[in-house]
């Protein structure tokens, strides 16, 4: 068979509206990776990945292509380009020896939005509980929490700011479609007059 | 101009007129009118009669306090006090009592979740002092206010510059006007409506400066339209240049009528006189005003037909006014202070209820904080921002300069709980009709609490929620029960929301389609455009069934339960849960956590386990593969992915932190496909091109890494939940519609979650949460033989309790109604044969599963009936209301006992 058989969950989107773009970033390889962060298998596991894990909770390290975040005390997630699982698995397993923990394919299971632009904070503010003002939330930091009612895992990549919005792929339709929507409202409330703005008119 | 509105002053826009119709009229108001504000321009005073006693009642205030000025705007029920007029505004006056529209709301409403370091909630002069001092420090600051317009009650005040440098400056801090902090909840929690968006907002530090709210007073016709509380007649007339009445006299408990007399003097309307309660009121206001002030007095009751024409004061006094202006002292907005678990305390000086201590990090100034004078408050506001910004890591807490601002007075107050007179007519809330007559026909039953005298009275149920009318009552109760002063009484408790919310706010943007989200696997798109029928499972959406043309849900479940019995069938299996369990302690895991063994499973195997709760109950179950030494696969139920994920993370991180073993969540990285039947070996075979599918090469609860025929990575293992021969083909969540849509050329009949569940009841096999409810051990289902008797588990030690030994537990059962034709309806209850069908009936169980079989010819059932198994063969009636249906009780396995199909 000719054709390419692997369809992303959400084909590739890659919408623009003002302020913002949100778009899939298809077929990221995602490896999850559980160990003790004090035993010997996080050195090896740091010098095969050639930086060492994050340890600040909600963290990420960036080395090249790969990203490494932070999840638990004993949990990571290694997000890197089309094709690299693999490599990463065996690289991990090597690193992880004997010593009690695991390491699993994951890159099926949650799809990479990316959500950029200079309105991207305040469309997640619509539906994301946590603090993503620049002074708490910046580049290299991520957090496991709820946007609108889907369980995302949020990583801020950059100053833009950009975003991945990490979710379930059963979920990213739902997530998309609601995205959109908050991305269609026009910022509201934010006058600093003293006279009040009409967010209805 | 109107006869009603002011020559000069006020902060309308007299360039732009505005257009509105109030109960079918057309009227003009001015930009900046409320429609309050703008109905007395037009010399319209009096609103919609009240609720329960019809009686005349006009405008009292000019805010959210209001009671009686109640319109109906596009289906909301809104005070007229608070409306801004706007072109085209059309408004019916109702009495309290609003009516639910039954058009949809179509107005988009927003959610925002915001953090800050300082969250101010009032704009009036404490609140604009407390936000500069908090905002110059360049804290997160955020100031709500209620109004249209910042500064409170600056805006009613004569003579004062209003203008605020900074707060435009600060680049962190934010000013949202026409927002009002609704509700208050722990940590500092605050959650602000304001019009079509609901601020969800956390805060290091809060300063309330909500304000005052002035009482009215109680005596006989108080409700009377002309009857107007002080300070809303002193904003009518110097913020909005509306002249309520012109001939005003003033009836007062404490200083603040008196800048109201001189405001309206200065603007021309006449003071007959003011009725001051005080023996000895400040000389210097009494000779300030220049108008009769009679000392010691009080108002006893009004006259007039729809509007006051005069007020006594005794039986021997009677003053003409078309205005009467009452001050029964200030109520500071302890509302939000209250939700946020704050005590209050009653304070003698000013007759009031003020903030006391409270938990959370927040401050109160201004008159909030009973603070009346203007520098006071400016001060306190100034302080508490520098502090809050200080505490929050932000400013040497040192407070900004403040402008020079007018001396004021307050002096002591010296209420009037009660005064002569008919009790039937001297109104507490006016939007309830409650009397100073009710409150003692409620004390006199024998109430004491004032939260029973509330409920029994109504009084402060209404819309208002008792801001005017709820510490009156508390007065009137303390005066009735002899109590020495209403802090013996003390106050309701305050609840959110502060002003009525609407169900569209808080719903935001969850509705219709983003109500809640649809889960939808890899293959979606391929269900859809093959008609499928969905059901809903959780958030999942599963094909229940793929009807074709002119087939009715029981005939194309029949012809799938047949294709799959007889000849090809595919099922989209990929909802259920997936766990990856690691390590070289995971086979002592998963012995310790299901009810069976799985230490000794070969690799390369799968094995059907289950799972039991501490109190032996039956938890979840699935297929377990072990893909390596120290590397196994679990399957969940569909509903339980999480909750197992959960389950084991406790018991290894509480109970067994030394097993070396960890979790990962794989349901969404795959997807599989259920290919089911006679014919599924031969279809696969070239699908399949790696792998022997003889059921010698490739036995039964086994299964294998291969590569589909196109290239695919997949995991096939030989399980089955029908009986039949059948392949699972796991691939990447990403391969799954083209591996679905490879599998679906070879002819393969799709097939939904009804066939799948007939199929596997035809075989006996339960579904947990359908034919288990929490109380079925797996011995009651029959299934002795997946409890190991030589190892631990959880669940283990409950099976040797007697209650699980019990004779009469109830048992899994099948059911064959004695007409083939007869369908037990699920749920149904059983009772045993013979007994007369008239209540009290001894239940015996009920059906949990009840299908139509194509392979039996006859409809069956499951069923969980109290010492069931001893039942078989006896029959069972399942009394349906208007008819009876008559069943045999059988064992719960109907289709090819002897498992000769599954090889096929």
């Amino acid at each position: 068979m000719t054709v390419e058989p692997r369809r992303s969950p959400l084909d590739g989107l890659d919408v623009h509206r003002e302020g913002v773009r949100l778009r899939e970033l298809p077929f990221p390889s995602q490896v999850d990776l559980r160990l003790d962060p004090v035993g010997t298998a996080a050195n090896r596991v740091a010098q095969s990945l050639g930086t060492p894990l994050p340890v600040v909770p909600n963290t990420v390290v960036v080395s090249g292509d790969r990203h490494t975040l932070w999840l638990g005390p004993d949990e990571w997630l290694v997000v890197g380009p089309d094709g690299d699982a693999p490599v990463v698995v065996r690289a991990l397993r090597e690193a992880l020896g004997t010593e009690p923990g695991s390491v699993v394919d994951v890159s099926a299971n949650r799809v990479v939005l990316e959500l950029s632009g200079a309105r991207a904070r305040d469309v997640l503010e619509q539906g994301c509980s946590i603090d993503l003002h620049p002074r708490a939330f910046g580049p290299e930091r991520c957090a496991q929490t709820l946007l609108a009612r889907a369980n995302v895992l949020l990583y801020q990549v950059n100053e833009m700011p950009t975003y991945w919005v990490m979710v379930r792929p059963s979920f990213a339709e739902y997530l998309v479609s609601w995205l959109l929507d908050a991305a269609r409202c026009p910022r509201v409330g934010a006058d600093r007059s003293g006279r009040g703005t009409d967010p209805s008119s | 101009m109107t006869a009603h509105r002011l020559p000069n002053g006020g902060r309308v826009d007299r360039a732009a007129p505005v257009r509105f119709t109030y109960d079918g009229k057309r009227y003009t108001g001015l930009r900046g009118d409320t429609l309050a504000s703008a109905l007395i321009a037009n010399g319209v005073l009096e609103v919609a009669p009240s609720s329960y006693r019809g009686r005349p009642r006009g405008i009292v205030t000019a805010g959210v306090d209001e009671p009686n000025a109640l319109v109906l705007v596009d289906g909301s029920l809104l005070p007229a006090t608070t409306l801004e007029l706007h072109d085209g505004l059309s408004a019916t006056g109702r009495s309290g009592v609003g009516r639910l529209t039954d058009s949809t709301d179509s107005v988009r409403h927003d959610k925002r979740y915001v953090h800050c370091d300082v969250l101010v909630v009032g704009g009036g002069p404490a609140g604009l002092a407390a936000a500069q001092a908090a905002g110059r420090t360049g804290a997160r600051t955020i100031l709500a206010d209620e109004r249209t317009e910042l500064g409170g009650t600056l805006l009613a005040t004569k003579g004062f510059d209003l203008s605020w440098p900074g707060l435009a400056e600060f680049p962190e801090t934010r000013v949202l006007s026409r927002t009002t902090a609704v509700g208050y909840y722990d940590q500092n929690y605050v959650v602000l409506a304001q019009r079509n968006t609901l601020w969800h907002v956390r805060a290091k530090r809060v300063v309330l400066a909500t304000g005052a709210h002035e009482r009215p007073l109680v005596f006989a016709d108080n409700d009377r339209p002309g009857v107007m509380l002080a300070s809303a007649v002193r904003e009518y007339v110097n913020r909005y240049a509306v002249a309520p009445g012109q001939n005003v006299v003033l009836a007062t408990t404490n200083d603040s009528a008196y800048q109201v007399a001189l405001d309206l003097i200065a603007a021309g309307i006449t003071v007959s006189a003011i009725v001051d309660s005080r023996p000895e009121p400040p000389a210097a206001l009494v000779n300030q005003v220049g108008v009769e002030v009679i000392t010691g007095s009080a108002v006893t009751g009004t006259e007039g037909r729809h509007r006051v024409s005069a007020v006594h004061i005794g039986p021997d006094r009677s003053i003409p006014c078309d205005l009467l202006a009452v001050s029964g002292g200030w109520n500071p907005a302890v509302h939000m202070f209250s939700q946020a678990q704050g005590r209050v305390r009653y304070e003698e000086r000013i007759a009031a209820f003020v903030p006391d201590t409270c938990p959370q990090d927040l401050e109160v100034v201004g008159a909030a904080n009973a603070t009346y004078e203007l520098a006071a408050c400016l001060a306190e506001g100034a302080a508490a921002g520098a502090r809050a910004a200080h505490l929050a890591g932000f400013g040497g807490g040192t407070a900004p300069e403040l402008p020079p601002v007018p001396a004021e007075s307050d002096s002591a107050h010296r209420p009037v709980w009660m005064v002569e007179g008919d009790e039937t007519l001297q109104f507490i809330d006016l939007q309830r009709d409650s009397t100073v007559a009710d409150i003692r026909r409620a004390t006199g039953a024998g109430l004491r609490s004032v939260e029973h005298v509330k409920r029994y009275t109504t009084v402060g149920t209404g819309l208002d929620q008792g801001r005017t009318g709820g510490v009156p009552a508390i007065g009137v109760i303390a005066e009735l029960l002899g109590a020495s002063s209403p802090g013996e009484v003390g106050t309701t408790t305050y609840r959110p929301p502060y002003t009525p919310v609407s169900f569209a706010l808080l719903a935001g943007r969850d509705r219709g389609e983003l109500h809640d989200p649809i889960r939808r696997t890899a293959m979606h798109s391929w269900h859809v455009a093959h008609g499928a029928v969905f059901e809903d499972v959780g958030q999942w959406k599963r094909p229940h069934h793929y009807p074709r043309a002119g087939e009715d849900a029981q005939a194309a479940v029949l012809r799938e339960c047949t294709a799959a019995r007889t000849g090809l069938a595919m099922m989209d299996a990929s909802t259920l849960g997936k766990i990856e369990v690691q390590g070289p302690d995971a086979g002592e895991f998963l012995n310790r956590m299901y009810t069976n063994a799985f230490a000794k499973l070969a690799i390369g195997s799968c094995r059907y386990g289950m799972l039991c709760r501490a109190d032996g109950m039956v938890f979840d179950d699935g297929v377990v593969l072990r893909l390596a030494e120290d590397r196994y696969l679990t399957t969940t139920t569909t509903g339980n992915a999480a909750a197992v994920l959960d389950w084991f993370e406790e018991w290894q991180q509480t109970e067994w932190p030394e097993l070396r073993v960890r979790f990962t969540s794989v349901t969404e990285q795959w997807a599989t496909i259920a290919v089911v039947g006679p014919g599924s070996r031969a279809a696969l075979t070239p699908l399949l091109p790696d792998l022997d599918l003889s059921a010698a090469a490739f036995g039964f609860m086994t299964f294998r890494d291969t590569v589909l025929c196109n290239g695919v990575p997949a995991r096939v293992a030989r399980v089955s939940f029908s009986g039949e021969l059948a392949f699972e083909i796991n691939v990447a969540t990403w391969h799954g519609l083209s591996t679905w849509e490879l599998v679906a050329n070879t002819g393969a009949t799709p097939y939904g979650t009804e066939t799948m569940h007939v199929l596997r009841a035809e075989k006996g096999f339960v579904i947990v949460g359908q034919d288990t409810d929490g109380t079925v051990t797996p011995q009651d289902l029959g299934m002795d033989w997946i409890v190991s008797k030589r190892k631990d588990f959880v669940g283990r030690r409950s099976f040797s309790r007697p209650d699980t030994a019990r004779p009469d537990r109830r048992q899994l059962v099948g059911l064959l109604p004695v007409d083939p034709d007869d369908l037990l309806p699920e749920g149904a209850q059983l009772v045993a044969g013979g007994v007369p069908l008239t209540p009290p009936v001894p239940m015996l169980g009920h059906v949990t599963s009840s299908y139509r079989s194509a392979a039996l010819g006859r409809t069956f059932a499951l069923a969980l009936v109290a010492g069931g198994r001893d039942l078989i063969g006896r029959e069972l009636l399942a009394p349906l209301g208007n008819r009876v249906i008559t069943a045999t009780v059988t064992e719960p396995i109907f289709y090819d006992p002897e498992g000769t199909r599954r090889d096929g």
